[in-house]
């Protein structure tokens, strides 16, 4: 048990959303693709892109811009897709996630990282693992598990 | 037997069954009040007996049967899951394999086990106790007859040396050797050394002798009956080759077969290890047609072993699915792939680059329709099977009952057939036992004598729905609703309705049945039905008249079929359409718009087709083009139009799944790639209209 609290720190992936540093457990991360075009699904929320082909299954593209309510993604030159591998009660799905742009592999140890604040963050809470702080900015590391549950996702209906 | 299936399917599935059995059951004996877990014991047994029974695999049958009778009790808590049943139910398990060994040529099963574990179980069913436990007969064993065709084609050698006064007794060797042929595949070496100089020959002596290799299916005696007569005046050796080990190991050198005859002594071998044969017949030690012999010896055993292991490995392999998943998504990826290539030479002055982009072409068309097929099959392989089940069942039952076949050629993916069949065998053995009536039942009902059941399978837009009709007596929705009551499964002051009703049958546990027969009554069955429907997504839909018959239809997604479309565009982006749904494609020009009045409808040759913009549904913005299409399409047997803007033209669609996250969609069944490597979506019109029907209802405008 000791040895898990004083675990050596955890390698996290930023990016930017919006000027704003976010973050994402590597392990969680299949690889990140350049923009390719996206097909719209008509008919579900905003946040969902659309779907692209990943070498040949259909994985479905979150924009978290808007997701996290801010103005939806404009695509440029360093607009990417991070395919994330996300546990569901139905296991295993692959998912992407629309960035601005991809910053840099960086450790944290549990002393940079402070659980979340209740308020003030204009996200929900329940989104994120913790803040982190690097180079006087906040980090936000994101629990990705629970932004792309099924319940997040499932309001296609509600919303069309 | 008439009627001749292909039992290695349920081989195999049956191991697999207990091999599942085996991991319940350990896991059992750590959670012994696991409910779940005694269920999956039970529906694992359960579908070894249906099956076992429908391959005429009746001593599996009838020894699973005794083991589910037992695991019931536990099952309802009657006893209690203990060491000793879990004990017993494993030595069962083992029990079973080694039936199912024995069916496939391994080593007689142990009855005498057999017996010690129903035994056994007998004493643990309190109501049994008091019965010694050996009174009930032994489930049969119907083996014996089979000995001779469960050893496979034997090889013998037979040495055959008259006396050289043989022909004085009236005998033709030649007849004999004609009637040894006559046995099975032959190889006949000649010896002739004995034969005199053509001075000293005397022509009615016989002076040869012969060496024949022979692969038959009788046995040794049937070799000696053809010598039975002759017996004395030749010299008649028969020895069987087919020792395991000679056909298991390497072919035997040449010189040791020499040495193990007795044609040579080991020493000379020794002498002549190069050019073993020439060198024998140089040194004189045995005579040029000897080694021929030999030869043909090493030859014929040769063969025998290569025949031997090409039975051994089957004609077809088991491939776990998400293999084939992997090829299919690879071949995609290929095909897309190729696409580019093509464009990219296309547009290069580039000879040689031309050149092989159309090869690769060629072959990854190639490659795709040979992946394709792989995993697509007629449903009629399946259908086949059930008719053994449905002759063999009603002549148990007294019952006569006549199946036909509908749309045997649907085709399906493998994955599908898989897993079709156990749910199938549950219905259909529902429908003979509860469904179908006895003759003299029917016939005062005012019935023909013979009942019917009908399987048919349907494509229906992005789905094949599979049918079973039977003309039985139909549910009744009443007694239904009772027995749910009875059982604590409905609350009695619900209100079901009768498709409600209907639906109870697939709880687990739940049983119409008044007695437990061999065939159902355990209310097991239906619960694997919908378990395995459910697996595949599909849904189960009964409807039923009393004294009529009852009809269940599984409908069951493509999950990983191709399907022909038809490639459709709305704004800027690209979808298809089932081409199967498609009847024909009209203009829709501004003026026809205006002559409805803003309504949705269109007259197709004097035909009101209502119809539904893709464009509206899909909040597509930008401006329509100034003439659309319109794709006329039979949904639920109505026709129904769908406005878009542009027809592109047929397309090979390999569906594949949305995932998870749009499971619910409204609109769409899945997704498919284009050659540009670009997402397609494919429209679902039959949810499609339903679901603006139900909205218009709604909301009336």
């Amino acid at each position: 048990m000791d040895e898990q609290l004083s675990a050596p720190s955890t390698q996290y992936l930023t990016f930017l959303l919006d000027d704003e540093v976010f973050a994402v457990d590597i392990s969680k991360i299949r690889e990140v693709l350049e923009y390719t075009s996206v097909t719209k699904v008509p008919r579900t929320p905003r946040f969902m892109r659309g779907v692209i082909n990943l070498r040949g299954s259909v994985v479905p593209v979150v924009d978290m811009r808007a997701k996290f309510q801010m103005p939806s993604t404009e695509k440029t030159v360093n607009t990417c897709i991070i395919i994330l591998e996300v546990a569901t009660e139905e296991g295993m799905t692959v998912m992407g996630a629309l960035a601005d742009s991809v910053q840099e592999v960086m450790e944290l140890g549990p002393g940079q990282i402070e659980p979340p604040p209740k308020i003030g963050t204009r996200l929900r809470s329940d989104f994120l693992i913790g803040m982190g702080k690097h180079d006087g900015r906040f980090i936000m590391i994101l629990d990705i598990d629970k932004i792309f549950s099924a319940d997040e996702l499932s309001q296609v209906q509600n919303a069309a | 037997m008439a009627i001749e299936i292909d039992t290695s399917a349920f081989t195999e599935e049956a191991y697999e069954l207990l091999s599942e059995l085996e991991d319940s059951l350990l896991e059992l004996e750590e959670n012994p009040t696991d409910q779940d877990l005694i269920g999956r014991v039970f529906r694992a047994m359960h579908t070894i007996k249906g099956s076992g029974a429908m391959f005429g695999f009746d001593e599996v049958a009838e020894f699973t049967h005794e083991v589910e009778t037992i695991f019931d009790l536990a099952r309802n808590g009657t006893i209690p899951v203990t060491k000793v049943l879990i004990d017993l139910t494993l030595a069962a398990r083992d029990h079973i394999r080694a039936l199912l060994d024995a069916a496939a040529g391994g080593d007689e099963a142990d009855k005498v086990e057999a017996q010690r574990i129903i035994d056994g179980l007998r004493a643990l069913d309190p109501s049994n106790s008091d019965q010694p436990a050996a009174a009930k007969a032994a489930p049969a064993a119907k083996k014996g007859a089979k000995a001779k065709d469960e050893d496979g084609p034997q090889l013998f050698r037979i040495r055959f040396k008259p006396h050289p006064e043989i022909f004085a007794n009236g005998t033709n060797p030649l007849l004999l050797l004609g009637e040894v042929t006559d046995l099975g595949e032959t190889r006949v070496v000649t010896h002739h050394e004995a034969l005199p100089e053509l001075e000293a020959l005397d022509p009615e002596q016989c002076h040869v002798s012969w060496e024949i290799f022979l692969t038959t299916e009788e046995g040794e005696n049937a070799i000696e009956d053809i010598f039975i007569f002759v017996g004395e005046d030749c010299e008649v050796n028969i020895r069987a080759l087919d020792q395991e080990e000679e056909l298991t190991t390497s072919p035997q050198k040449l010189g040791d077969i020499l040495v193990q005859r007795g044609d040579i002594a080991p020493g000379i071998l020794e002498d002549a290890l190069k050019p073993i044969g020439d060198r024998l017949i140089a040194s004189g030690a045995v005579s040029q047609s000897k080694v021929k012999a030999a030869l043909e010896e090493q030859k014929a055993v040769k063969q025998k072993r290569d025949q031997k292991k090409k039975q051994e490995s089957a004609t077809s392999i088991r491939v776990p699915s998400d293999k084939l998943d992997n090829l299919v998504d690879l071949v995609g990826e290929l095909v897309t792939v190729q696409a580019r290539l093509n464009q990219i030479s296309s547009t290069r002055d580039n000879h040689d680059l031309q050149v092989i982009a159309e090869e690769v072409e060629r072959l990854t068309g190639e490659l795709r329709d040979n992946t394709m097929s792989i995993r697509m099959l007629a449903i009629g392989s399946t259908f086949n099977k059930f008719k053994r089940l449905v002759r063999d069942l009603s002549k148990d039952l007294g019952k006569e009952i006549e199946m036909t076949t509908e749309g045997a050629d649907t085709e399906l993916d493998k994955n599908v057939i898989d897993q079709l069949n156990d749910p199938l065998v549950h219905i259909i053995r529902n429908s003979i036992d509860h469904g179908v009536e006895g003759p003299e039942e029917r016939v005062a009902n005012g019935k023909p004598a013979q009942g019917k059941i009908h399987l048919a399978a349907i494509h229906s837009g992005a789905s094949v729905l599979i049918r079973v009709d039977d003309d039985g007596a139909g549910l009744n929705a009443d007694m239904l609703r009772q027995k749910a009551v009875e059982k604590g499964t409905v609350p009695p002051d619900v209100e079901l309705t009768d498709k409600e009703a209907y639906q109870l049958i697939f709880g687990a546990g739940f049983s119409m049945a008044k007695a437990i027969t061999n065939v159902s009554g355990r209310g097991v069955g239906m619960d694997v039905v919908r378990r395995s429907i459910d697996n595949l997504r599909g849904t189960i839909d009964v409807s039923s008249t009393l004294g009529k018959g009852t009809s269940i239809t599984l409908k069951l997604p493509l999950t990983l079929a191709i399907i022909e479309g038809l490639l459709i565009k709305v704004g800027d982006e690209l979808y298809v359409l089932p081409l199967a749904a498609v009847e024909e494609c009209v203009e829709l020009s501004a003026g026809d718009v205006a002559n409805a009045h803003g309504r949705h409808v269109i007259n197709v040759r004097d035909e009101i087709v209502p119809y539904i913009r893709l464009r509206d549904r899909f909040e597509v913005e930008g401006t329509r083009p100034e003439i659309e299409q319109i794709v006329i399409s039979e949904v639920n047997e109505k026709r129904v139009g769908f406005v878009v803007d542009d027809v592109i033209g047929q397309h090979q669609t390999v569906i594949k799944s949305l995932g998870s996250n749009f499971e619910h969609s409204e609109e769409f069944s899945g997704a498919t790639i284009l050659g540009d490597g670009t997402v397609a979506l494919i429209i679902d019109l039959g949810k499609m209209v339903r679901f603006v029907e139900s909205e218009e209802e709604e909301s009336p405008e």
